[in-house]
């Protein structure tokens, strides 16, 4: 069970936490422009990548707020976490392009 | 009953003066405090105390430890209190110890399905794989049978378990596995330091070694090794921030150092006092934790090493030196290590003749001349090749080790030990997903880098000398404290007088084991794996050691192949040609040994096992006689049976009398979320499907909620209180997930709307009053709202007192009668309850249940979400097009919803199903088809979501989902039974009664 460090509680065990997918997943702002594949992309299609992974978490027995986290998928590392809304540290992003195409 | 023939008349750490009486397999027998069940055993003589998982071979004790395969025995102490699969080698002996072997029948001594062993070729690696390309018709009714029958270790006990088990949570800087001499360091270290530490041992007493052999190999500062440790454990004791856990198995390492601790808090005693836990499941955050498990020492693979009489020489030892029991006269000990030199002759001086048969040619003189010089006949060279006798061993065939030179020779005996080398004890390192390097001078595997914050210490590192594991500890300890920010220098390590390190052949597999003359070589005991079947699996093309494991079972036992996993990957790198490593390990996985299930379920049972919800009118609705159902973690009233009735009978009455006069629900466990914020309708025309920005102040709305997948997710009315200010309502169970639903958008997508939302459910009480009398019912308790038609229409709100309370009226309906809603602060709840049950008497106000409700609304066609809808749902598939606006622009769902194929007219719609005998009910989710002579399987085209007996249309009504239902208007379709004919239905509208609403409009 992962100890997840919740921006506004500090560090938590997991349970207390909801995973709410791959972060940085933008709702397109003119749905109706998108072709039915496009949608289904934004709709399904997730990553899967061996090494950095931005995610958002739910702190839902908690003080209730969504924020950002990256961990490592390998070992469960866990390598920020960030606002909502803010991008990943910089270094974690060049990480998570480089790991991205093997 | 007598003292126990093996039983030393001095030595060991039992107190002789504290007899306790036990039983074994119906026979009574003594043993003293300090003894486990095994050393109890042994000290009567009783080597055989299992028959084999597969086989039946009559089995031993064979270690003195968690590793034990064989003798897992099942221990009765009462009523309710019989565990199956319960190690002798690590239960403490206590008063009334009833014991009684498994897996055998009718006897230990006779076992009708010992057959099994003679039919040994028949059950090779892969049985039961193979088995199963066979009929699958002959495997059910034959083997399968046979096999369970046959198989299995223990059986599980059949009595409400009658103990309390408890968990606990902690956090501590130093968590140490292992109390013997590298854990006691390194909590010494640790605790100087000042961090908080907590030691888990699973013996009773701490120690290790030094509490067995130890005690006589080793002088620490001069003095006997008990003055060091009475000294260390004084000062853990005293120091205030180190808890000392014995009889604390540390049993899984997870992610981010999450530790499982199972204490054994009354387990070792007959039953627990009062209010005591059996046991208590600790769950510990440690900052670090070091690792301190030792070593274990492994077996040799030889034809017929199984029997009973055969045991590991370590165990031996502790059986020796802790116990006081020589469960042997005629000692003949096979090794390939140094490790057995010194027990070889403390077994002489304590009465036995010893024979040491030594795998290696050369014995350095420093071991060998002491051994011989206390009386050991030594044999260098010599291998094992077999063994003899039918219930305990008595002869064992050695050979010299240069094969074919000459024939085995047997030598009496009564007791065999065994010591193939020893490997430092990292399941709980490997757990965690550390990794292990192979060390070829231990012939073993050493930890590797951590992968989280841990390290190794002492046997568990690789130490092989007492002074080395001190020294280990204490470093490892300081530098745990330091790391979680407690620097403090290590403390100096004391002098330790010791012999030399031992020194290891690596000896996998006694060559020529695949012969089966002198009977099989075992690698797993518990799984009965031999050499031979390694070989088979990788002839059959298995070359990965996980598939090697899974094929042959070898580890998958309850002792997870503690003894087993390294001859066993010795074996196949030795088949396959290449070094031991190459072979890669199985992956380790928790616990590392067997947890009840009693203590991880812990005190979440029984009323415990699920918080329970209650409304306000819950004690009421008890009183009335309800009957009550669950609705997620609520306890609803399902209907209020009068005497004499039934659920149906019941419900008939009281749906009857809603649509006659009045009725009254308790409908508090609605889901309620206040939602405020200038942006409020903005944010609710984004996430209903309908159009919220011109809903006046004081109106009420029904909105349906999509996923983004267009399918419905919710549905609820919702009502303006205010500019800013709503009230929305959501299905009972669906509560938590819209307002998590809701705080997705609010903080994810749309950071930029300023609203609030909050659960209000339990804050207020809210009870619907509804039927055609229901004005009448509410009237006189109403100060300040006009009730009139006119002035408060169907789908408003309005702001009141209700019984002296202040009060939100909705005028909404989900039975299609005129309705009040009546919200109240909850803690009014029963007051208002009560007061409308008194000013509804006169109308003959019937309270009802949620079956009744359930009834009413579908006798209206009104839709609920997760029954009639399934995840799969539009609101097109519900003839519900009219609450999706084209012209509000983006709501959640939309671009799915307008994907052509979501308008396609072979979709299942929502339609209803009149039977045409109108007296049978159709089973809800029963399956529809256009033709019930067609062959099987049928091409289904629906199903029933709702089916009740109505008795305000006298007749029964169903709701289904049908393939392009609506079209289907007035068409004959069959929902076929197992038990009976196909029965013909009519499709029509979902709307059964009152179709023009205008009942509800008066
Ligand atoms: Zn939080």
């Amino acid at each position: 069970m992962l100890r997840i460090p919740c921006p506004f509680c500090g560090p938590r065990a997991e349970i207390e936490f909801r995973c709410g997918g791959e972060a940085h997943i933008r709702r397109p702002a003119d749905p109706d422009a998108l072709s039915d594949a496009e949608w289904a992309d934004y709709l399904f299609m997730r990553g899967n990548p061996k090494g950095v992974h931005f995610e958002r978490w739910f702190h839902a027995h908690g003080c209730q707020r969504w924020f950002n986290l990256a961990r490592d998928t390998v070992g469960d590392r866990i390598l920020a976490v960030y606002a909502m809304g803010a991008e990943p540290p910089a270094g974690l992003r060049r990480e998570a392009e480089v790991r991205g195409d093997d | 009953m007598t003292e126990g023939v093996a039983r030393l008349a001095k030595g060991g750490r039992i107190d002789r003066a504290r007899p306790l009486r036990f039983r074994f397999a119906g026979k009574l027998y003594i043993g003293y405090a300090g003894d486990t069940l095994a050393s109890a055993l042994l000290a009567n003589g009783i080597h055989l105390v299992a028959r084999s998982f597969k086989y039946h071979r009559p089995r031993g004790i064979l270690t003195a430890g968690a590793e034990e395969p064989n003798a897992l025995l099942r221990i009765t102490r009462g009523d309710g209190r019989v565990d199956p699969n319960t190690r002798a080698t690590t239960l403490p002996l206590f008063n009334d110890l009833d014991a009684a072997p498994q897996n055998c029948r009718p006897g230990l001594r006779f076992d009708l399905q010992a057959i099994n062993g003679l039919l040994g070729p028949l059950f090779p690696a892969g049985f039961y794989y193979k088995t199963f390309m066979w009929p699958a018709s002959f495997w059910k009714r034959f083997y399968e049978p046979r096999i369970r029958a046959a198989a299995g270790l223990g059986e599980a006990p059949r009595q409400p378990d009658p103990d309390r088990y408890l968990h606990r949570f902690a956090h501590c800087e130093v968590l140490i596995a292992g109390g013997g001499p590298a854990g006691i360091a390194a909590a010494l270290a640790a605790t100087r330091a000042g961090a908080r530490v907590i030691l888990a041992e699973e013996q009773p007493q701490f120690g290790g070694w030094l509490t067995g052999e130890g005690a006589l190999r080793a002088r620490i500062d001069g003095e006997a090794p008990d003055a060091w440790l009475e000294a260390a454990l004084a000062e853990l004791r005293a120091a205030g921030n180190c808890r000392l856990l014995p009889r604390t198995s540390v049993f899984g390492c997870y992610d981010h150092n999450l530790v499982g601790l199972l204490e054994d808090v009354a387990d070792h005693k007959f039953a627990p006092a009062a209010g005591e836990p059996r046991h208590r499941l600790w769950k510990v955050r440690a900052a670090r934790v070091v690792i301190a498990t030792g070593m274990t020492e492994r077996p040799l693979v030889f034809p017929a090493n199984d029997r009973p009489g055969i045991m590991m020489a370590g165990a031996a030892a502790t059986y020796l030196h802790r116990h006081a029991v020589l469960p042997g006269r005629e000692i003949v000990i096979v090794t390939n290590n140094d490790s057995v030199y010194g027990l070889a002759g403390d077994f002489v001086a304590a009465g036995a003749r010893v024979t040491l048969a030594d795998a290696r040619r050369e014995i350095p003189d420093s071991i060998a001349l002491p051994a011989r010089n206390r009386g050991v006949e030594l044999l260098p060279g010599t291998l094992p090749a077999g063994s003899e006798g039918r219930l305990r061993v008595r002869q064992i065939h050695l050979r010299s080790r240069d094969a074919g030179t000459t024939l085995p020779v047997p030598r009496a005996c009564d007791l065999v030990l065994v010591s193939g080398g020893w490997s430092p004890n990292l399941a709980l390192f490997a757990q965690a997903r550390g990794e292990l390097r192979w060390d070829a001078e231990l012939a073993a595997f050493r930890p590797g880098p951590a992968h989280w914050p841990m390290c190794c210490a002492g046997g568990a590192n690789g130490t092989r000398r007492l002074g080395e594991a001190i020294a280990d500890g204490l470093r490892a300890g300081a530098a745990a404290a330091a790391a979680a920010g407690f620097e403090k220098p290590a403390p100096e390590p004391p002098s330790v007088e010791e012999g030399p390190a031992w020194t290891v052949e690596p000896l996998w597999c006694v060559p020529g084991c695949s012969s089966r003359e002198r009977g099989e070589a075992f690698v797993d005991f518990q799984h009965d794996v031999t050499a031979r079947d390694l070989g088979l699996a990788l002839r059959e093309g298995y070359e990965s050691i996980e598939h090697v494991k899974r094929y042959t079972t070898t580890g998958m036992g309850t002792d997870q192949g503690k003894l087993g996993n390294l001859n066993a990957l010795g074996i196949v790198a030795g088949e396959k040609g290449v070094p031991v490593p190459a072979v890669g390990v199985t992956t380790f996985r928790q616990p590392w040994t067997p947890v009840p299930f009693g203590a991880l379920v812990g005190a979440n049972r029984g009323p415990l096992f699920d918080p329970v919800r209650r409304t306000p009118m819950h004690a009421w609705a008890e009183r009335a006689g309800a009957v009550f159902e669950d609705v997620g973690q609520w306890k609803r009233a399902r209907y209020f049976p009068r005497e004499g009735e039934d659920m149906q009978a019941a419900v008939q009455r009281e749906a009857k009398a809603v649509r006659a006069s009045c009725g009254m629900l308790d409908a508090s466990t609605l889901g309620k979320i206040d939602i405020r914020g200038p942006d409020a309708a903005e944010f609710l025309n984004r996430v209903y499907t309908n159009s919220w920005a011109k809903l006046a102040v004081g109106a009420c709305r029904y909105g349906l909620m999509l996923g983004e997948d267009g399918m419905v997710f919710d549905d609820g009315v919702t009502a303006r209180l205010g500019e800013d200010h709503f009230h929305m309502t959501t299905t009972t169970g669906g509560a938590a997930r819209v307002l998590a639903w809701l705080e997705n958008w609010l903080q994810t997508e749309w950071p930029e709307l300023r609203v609030w939302c909050t659960s209000v459910t339990e804050q207020w009480a809210t009870m619907t009053v509804t039927g055609p009398k229901a004005r009448e019912v509410l009237r006189p308790l109403v100060e300040d709202v006009d009730l009139g038609r006119d002035a408060f229409p169907h789908m408003t709100f309005r702001s009141g007192r209700v019984a002296g309370v202040p009060a939100r009226i909705f005028r909404i309906s989900f039975t299609g009668e005129l309705s009040f809603e009546v919200n109240v602060p909850a803690g009014y709840g029963l007051h208002v309850w009560e007061a409308l049950l008194e000013a509804g008497a006169p109308h003959g106000l019937t309270v009802y249940g949620t079956e009744t409700m359930h009834l009413l609304r579908a006798e209206k066609g009104y839709i609920i979400v997760g029954q009639d809808t399934d995840g799969t749902v539009t609101p097109f598939d519900l003839g519900m097009g009219w609450i999706v606006s084209k012209k509000k622009g983006d709501f959640i769902g939309r671009r799915s919803l307008f994907r052509s194929g979501m308008r396609r007219s072979d979709r299942k719609q929502l339609v209803g199903l009149l039977t045409e005998d109108p007296a049978l009910v159709l089973e809800e989710g029963a399956q529809i088809v256009e033709d019930p002579r067609q062959p099987l399987p049928m091409r289904m085209i629906g199903h029933v979501t709702s089916s009740y007996r109505s008795p305000n249309l006298g007749r029964s009504i169903a709701l289904a989902m049908v393939r392009g239902g609506r079209e289907r208007s007035g068409q004959r379709l069959w929902v076929p039974r197992l038990d009976g004919p196909a029965i013909p239905v009519e499709v029509t509208s979902p709307v059964f009664y009152d179709p023009e609403g205008t009942r509800l409009h008066v």
